[in-house]
Order: structure tokens, then C-alpha cells, then sequence
């Protein structure tokens, strides 16, 4: 099989020589550990007993699976997604040379090449021989179903913060783990989320003492990088009273002429006064030219404002994937709690996104704002669909939502599907939304300027989604700028 | 400088210049004057490139370069700029922006090095600083908010910092009050009024000549120049109308 592989990864090379269009579409060759193709309860077994895990996580998983054999796929978001034939995929696919958690020394060479070509600082020297006053940034890069490492793990120690692969947290902190995983997104939410349940293979858990503020960014960066395989990755951050932290998630995946799922599960908890800041660039490849291939990306996002005054702000830029179906929420339980949505949503060629928030005002007082910028090209359809909801007992809820939808070419869609519930007379919800296309005469300014025609349109794309890009951390804001540019490449003519 | 030979240009399917000739040298100042629909407006886009603006016949060369070969910012960085009647807002991206961006864009596309964020801001403090503009309106999204007055001028900001070789001029003089009149007009002077530049003004009305002393003054009617001359003929004209003058 592995000589088979080979010859699919050059075939993938010479694909991703060929369309440079996606950046990060080549594919590398690193010797892969499957679980058998399919699912079924063996595979949940399997991938718990690669993890070692305890027997309460494996009764979990196998609760979550019989479960989800008896539910159906969502159907009402506007999308157009083929069936998917959950028994023609792998489950798990893990680097063969098995690093050890913790020292880069150990972690296979090829590896920490595919992290340096995606430009992201996982060798901590390297890191702290940059610029004095840089900001530093610990990495989780979860490499397919395996997390290879996590960096700056002492000195976060030190400050108190656990910054742990989800299956180490779940030896390591089995306590911690056990309190609140599933209980913000349970395990029967939906369907993907159930899935989720039942083969998450890795992803991140980090924990912020009270009273600490988190000393460095934290990140994941994902990668998929095995063929026919589905990533499940599962991220719980829990902010304890009075704690700040900001944490950043990126992710990228070889071009590929099938359709790969990403079904993952991020949880979050903010009790008193905590505030957890969490931004996305979500770069999965988008599929190609004429829609073949591409990730399809279902993931549930929530957090749980549980303590008064906490804070959860979530900013998102979305520019890859075949299919986005993902709705960052947050449930505001806590009194004068806030939530935040940002987000920039491209959709290019033929891809789909369906994506938006839920703000669920329990707590008096309570706050949110949502601010949705969709910028649709090519043949793409891209939607915001987001729900406003006061409960009764909420008293003096505010909520403001902004959604701008932005047009390239006649081809493309947008579309806007508001939901507010209010049960409390005292709640002020304001709804803005505006739907525009680039001029003529915005585009011939530019161009009568000096830039040609893609520089135009990534200016005046750049311009539509400040609102959202100056919300993310500036490392992540440069990046997300010029991939703004790169996604919509050949959107003009 | 700039040679327009025998111009014809089609806007859809409709004739609108109908063999325009036209030499600028370098250190000249020419302004087109003409009644409205005559084309003047028309000759801005052609030269600049606009899409949709369609040269049937003739051809124009600047600096002995085919310049209808080009695109709009290969024109720009072979050093024409447009001067725009009505200046485009482009929310959520400010002056400072814009401009460094495009005018790094022209560099790079003449081999040149981009200048650094101090080098930019420097030369644009200056240029603002010129016409009266403060660096908090550099800061605002392009034409964002800004009243006729300042987005004329803020063209001119525009045309000092990109310093092109010839600046083509679409009505800047229209909607500007009798003090901005003057700032532009300085501003143009002192930008453009060199040995190595030309400009191509073109306006209704005598009055922004008073400011900027035209070399050469052409009557742009029906698609074509139907008289040139001297400065003497813009009063001439501001005297008779062109009427009297087609007669």
C-alpha cells in the first residue's frame, strides 16, 4: 500500500505543480499508519486504543456511535452536498515514525519540513531567536489524526497554563477533561458533532488557571495530509475565573481529487470575568477550477459564557474548503456576558459555504455583536445564516448584527438568513445588512493608479473586510490578507 | 511626448471621437476646452485605459511607446495618470494605503524598489502638507465622506505623491471654490510645471486657467480638435461661447 501511496503523492505533487492556485495543495511523503478503511464499532475501538485511553472515554465514544447510526444528516442549510460514503474513508492515519510528545528533537524530520514550508514556527529556538519584542506563539500541530507536538510547554507550566493534546488531557487531567467535555456542544447536538464523538482522534485542551492571564498566544495548526482520510479533531479551552487567553487555529490540506471530511468539535468555557479570544483562518483547499475535490468542512464551534462578565470573541476567515457548514456560538448564560462574532467568509469557483452564529442570551444584561462579511466569486454560493435568541428572563439584552454581503461577477450568490427570537420585551436587537459588487469604477480607479486587476480586487476586498481582519492577532491579520487575494485569484476577468 | 493620431474611439457602439490629433511635448501645458458630449471626457479614458472605451482607429504613442497596447496600470507606470472628474470612494481602505500599494505596484512594475512604510509617509506628508491636507484625512478611507472640494484636491495629493511624467486632468476645477480653485492650481503648477512633464487639462471654463497658464489651447467639438491656439483663445471662447465659434 505504501508504494501505492507514493505514486499517489507524486501524482498529488504534480497536481500542485501544475494548478499553483492553492497554496498549500502538495502533499508529502510520510509513512502512514491507517486504521481499516470504514466504520464501524472496531474502528472506535481501534482509535481508542491507539490513544490508550481510559475505559470511561471508550464507553463514551461507543455510546456517541450507536447514536449516530440512528441520526441523519442536517439538510437544511443551503447546500448542495453530494452523500458521503462514511465506509470508504479512514478514521486514522497517523505519521508512522511516532514522535514523542514534547521534545522536537524526537518528531520526524519530514514533519517539521511540512510546518516549515506551511511558514509556521513550531521549533521554539527559532521562535526566540527571532526579534526582540516579537511575539512568541505556542504551536499544537496536529499532523492528520496525531498530534506531533506542542512547543513552549515549560514556560507555559510555569504561568500554570496546561497546553496539552486533547488525548494526553485525557490521561494527564482526566478530571478537568471529564467535567466538561460535551457538556457545551453535547453529544447528540447534531450529526457531525455525534460523528465527532465517536472517532476524534486528537486536538488541543488547554486550561487557564484563575487569575492568569495567558503569557503568549496559543495555536493549532492543522494539517491533513494522509489521502482518503477524514480529520476529526476535538479542541476544549477552559478559562477559569478572572483569566484571559487568545488562541489562534490554522489549517491547510494537500489538493486532492476527492472530497476529504473535516468534522471537528471546538468547546469553550469562560466563567467569571474570563475572556477567551479564538480565531480561525480556515485555508482547507477549496477544490479546483471546476469544483472537483476539496475539503468538506462541518464543524460546531460553541462557547459557553458561563460566568458573569466572561467574554468569548470568535473571528473567523474563511476561505477554503468545498463545503462550510459551521456556526461559531455562543451561549451567554452568565450576567453581562459578551459575545463577539467576526467573521469573513470567501467563497470562489464552486465552493459553498453556509456559515453564521447562534447568540443565546440567558444572562441579564448579556451582550453580543456580530459582525459577517461574505464575499462571493465564480460560480459560488455563500450564506449567512445566524440566530439571535433572548430568553424571558434575560432582561436588558443588546445585540447588534451587522452582515455585508459583497459580489464578484454574475454568477456568484449571496444570501442572508436571519433568525431572532426574543421572549423579553426589554431586549434592543439591531439588524443591518447591505449587499454591493465591486464597481467598475471602483476597479478602473485602482487600476488607473498602478494596480493591476487582482491587486485591485484584494484592496478593495482587504477594505470591505477591515472590520473583521482588525480583529485578529496582526501575525494572523497579514496572512489572512494576502490569502484573501489568493482565494480569489482568476475572479476577474 | 504624448502623439494622438487620427483617434477614433467608440463608447458601446457609439462614435465619439472621430479623428483626434493631438501633440504634447514634454515641459507643454495643453488644456482641451469643448461643450459638453463633445468628448473630452471620453479622450481621458481613452488615454488612461478604461475598459469599455474602445479605439476603432488611429493610434497613440507616449515616449515612443505604443500606449493603446498597454494596460491602465502599465499606463500608469510608464507615467500617465488620470485625474478623475468624480473620484471613486473605496471604503474600508485608507489614502495612506491606497497609495502605497499602487504606487509600490508602479515601481515594481518599472524594476524599481519599493519604498518603506517612512520613505512612503514622508513623501506624502509633504504633498499633503502642500495642498492643506492633514494626515488624519491621509488616514481615512479613500474619498470616504470627503465633500467635492476635498476629493479634488485629494486627487492632487495623489498625483504629487505618484509624481507621473504627464497628468492628464478630467474637470478638476469643477465644484471647487475660489480658494480650493487657487490650491489646486498652485498645486499643479508645482507638481507638473517641469521641463520633463506635460499636462493635458481639460475643463469648461476659463477660470482654472488663470491659475495654470496653458501653453496651447484646443476646442474639442463633434469628436475631433476643430481649432487650437493660443492662451488668448480660452478668453476668446469664455467671451463668445463655442457657438459663435462653430459658426
Amino acid at each position: 500500500m505504501n508504494e501505492d501511496m507514493d505514486i499517489k503523492d507524486k501524482a498529488a505533487w504534480d497536481a500542485a505543480d501544475r494548478v499553483a492556485d492553492y497554496e498549500h495543495g502538495w502533499s508529502s511523503d510520510i509513512e502512514t499508519d491507517f486504521a481499516p478503511k470504514g466504520l464501524t464499532e472496531d474502528t472506535v475501538r481501534f482509535i481508542s486504543a491507539k490513544k490508550n485511553e481510559p475505559e470511561w472515554m471508550l464507553e463514551w465514544r461507543l455510546k456517541a456511535f450507536a447514536s449516530w447510526k440512528t441520526m441523519t444528516p442536517p439538510d437544511w442549510a443551503k447546500l448542495n452536498v453530494q452523500p458521503i460514503d462514511y465506509q470508504d474513508a479512514y478514521y486514522y492515519a497517523e505519521p508512522k515514525a511516532k514522535p514523542k510528545l514534547g521534545s522536537l528533537d524526537e518528531v520526524d524530520p519530514e514533519i517539521l519540513r511540512i510546518y516549515e514550508k506551511l511558514g509556521i514556527p513550531i521549533a521554539e529556538q527559532e521562535v526566540l531567536a527571532g526579534v526582540e519584542g516579537a511575539r512568541r506563539v505556542a504551536v499544537d500541530a496536529v499532523f492528520d489524526s496525531v498530534s506531533v507536538a506542542t512547543t513552549f510547554r515549560a514556560e507555559l507550566e510555569r504561568a500554570g497554563v496546561i497546553f496539552r493534546s486533547i488525548s494526553e488531557a485525557i490521561k494527564e487531567y482526566p478530571e478537568l477533561v471529564k467535567k466538561w467535555l460535551g457538556k457545551i456542544v453535547p453529544m447528540h447536538d447534531n450529526y457531525f458533532a455525534t460523528l465527532n464523538c465517536a472517532v476524534f482522534s486528537d486536538g488541543t485542551f488547554v486550561y487557564i488557571p484563575e487569575g492568569v492571564r495567558c503569557p503568549m498566544e496559543l495555536s493549532t495548526y492543522f494539517r491533513i495530509n494522509a489521502e482518503n482520510t477524514g480529520q476529526f479533531e476535538r479542541t476544549l479551552i477552559i478559562a477559569d475565573k478572572d483569566s484571559y487567553v487568545s488562541y489562534l487555529e490554522g489549517c491547510t490540506a494537500p489538493m486532492r481529487d476527492e472530497n476529504q471530511l473535516h468534522a471537528a468539535v471546538v468547546e469553550l468555557v469562560a466563567l467569571d470575568d474570563a475572556e477567551i479570544k479564538y480565531s480561525t483562518v480556515q485555508n482547507w483547499y477549496p477544490g479546483d477550477a471546476e469544483g472537483k475535490g476539496g475539503i468538506y468542512n462541518f464543524v460546531t464551534k460553541r462557547a459557553l459564557c458561563q460566568g458573569k462578565n466572561s467574554k468569548v470573541s470568535w473571528t473567523q476567515v474563511e476561505t477554503g474548503s468545498a463545503v462550510t457548514w459551521k456556526y461559531p456560538s455562543c451561549v451567554l448564560n452568565g450576567e453581562n456576558s459578551v459575545g463577539e462574532f467576526y467573521s469573513v467568509a470567501v467563497t470562489n469557483n464552486y465552493q459553498q459555504a453556509d456559515t453564521g452564529t447562534k447568540m443565546i442570551h440567558n444572562g441579564k444584561g448579556s451582550r453580543s455583536t456580530i459582525v459577517s462579511k461574505g464575499i462571493s466569486a465564480g460560480h459560488s454560493n455563500n450564506t449567512y445564516r445566524g440566530l439571535v435568541r433572548v430568553a424571558p428572563n434575560a432582561e436588558g439584552v443588546r445585540n447588534f448584527t451587522q452582515c455585508d454581503s459583497l459580489l464578484l461577477g454574475s454568477l456568484s450568490g449571496a444570501h442572508t438568513v436571519p433568525y431572532i427570537e426574543v421572549r423579553n420585551p426589554s431586549a434592543q436587537i439591531e439588524h443591518e445588512a447591505t449587499t454591493s459588487k465591486i464597481s467598475d469604477d471602483q476597479m478602473f480607479y485602482a487600476m488607473a493608479r498602478g494596480l493591476n486587476a487582482e491587486e485591485a480586487v484584494t484592496l478593495i476586498v482587504n477594505g470591505f473586510a477591515k472590520e473583521v481582519l482588525q480583529q485578529l492577532p496582526m501575525e494572523f491579520a497579514v496572512e489572512a490578507q494576502k490569502l484573501l487575494g489568493i482565494s480569489l485569484e482568476g475572479s476577474v476577468g | 511626448m504624448l502623439q494622438i493620431t487620427n483617434l477614433h474611439a467608440n463608447v458601446g457602439d457609439k462614435p465619439i471621437l472621430k479623428g483626434l490629433t493631438l501633440s504634447l511635448n514634454a515641459g507643454e501645458i495643453h488644456a482641451i476646452m469643448g461643450p459638453n458630449g463633445a468628448g473630452k471626457s471620453t479622450l481621458g479614458y481613452v488615454l488612461s485605459g478604461r475598459p469599455g472605451y474602445e479605439v476603432t482607429e488611429g493610434e497613440i504613442t507616449f515616449n515612443g511607446q505604443d500606449l493603446l497596447g498597454l494596460e491602465p496600470h502599465e499606463r500608469a507606470a510608464a507615467g500617465l495618470f488620470l485625474g478623475f472628474q468624480y473620484p471613486v470612494e473605496i471604503p474600508g481602505v485608507s489614502n495612506v494605503q491606497f497609495l502605497r500599494e499602487a504606487l509600490n505596484a508602479q515601481r515594481k512594475n518599472r524594476g524599481e524598489a519599493p519604498l518603506s512604510g517612512a520613505e512612503f509617509l514622508k513623501v506624502a506628508r509633504e504633498q499633503a502638507g502642500a495642498l492643506g491636507m492633514d494626515m488624519d484625512m491621509l488616514k481615512r478611507p479613500v474619498n470616504v465622506g470627503f465633500s467635492g472640494g476635498e476629493k479634488k484636491r485629494n486627487e492632487m495629493v495623489q498625483m504629487g505623491i505618484i509624481n507621473p511624467a504627464i497628468a492628464i486632468l478630467d474637470e478638476t476645477d469643477s465644484g471647487l471654490d475660489i480658494d480650493a480653485l487657487r490650491i489646486v492650481g498652485d498645486g499643479i503648477n508645482r507638481i507638473m510645471r517641469k521641463p520633463d512633464k506635460a499636462v493635458l487639462l481639460i475643463t469648461h471654463y476659463q477660470r482654472l486657467l488663470d491659475y495654470v497658464k496653458p501653453d496651447f489651447v484646443h476646442v474639442l467639438d463633434g469628436g475631433r480638435i476643430t481649432r487650437s491656439g493660443g492662451p488668448e483663445l480660452a478668453l476668446e471662447l469664455e467671451r463668445d461661447g463655442y457657438k459663435e465659434l462653430a459658426a
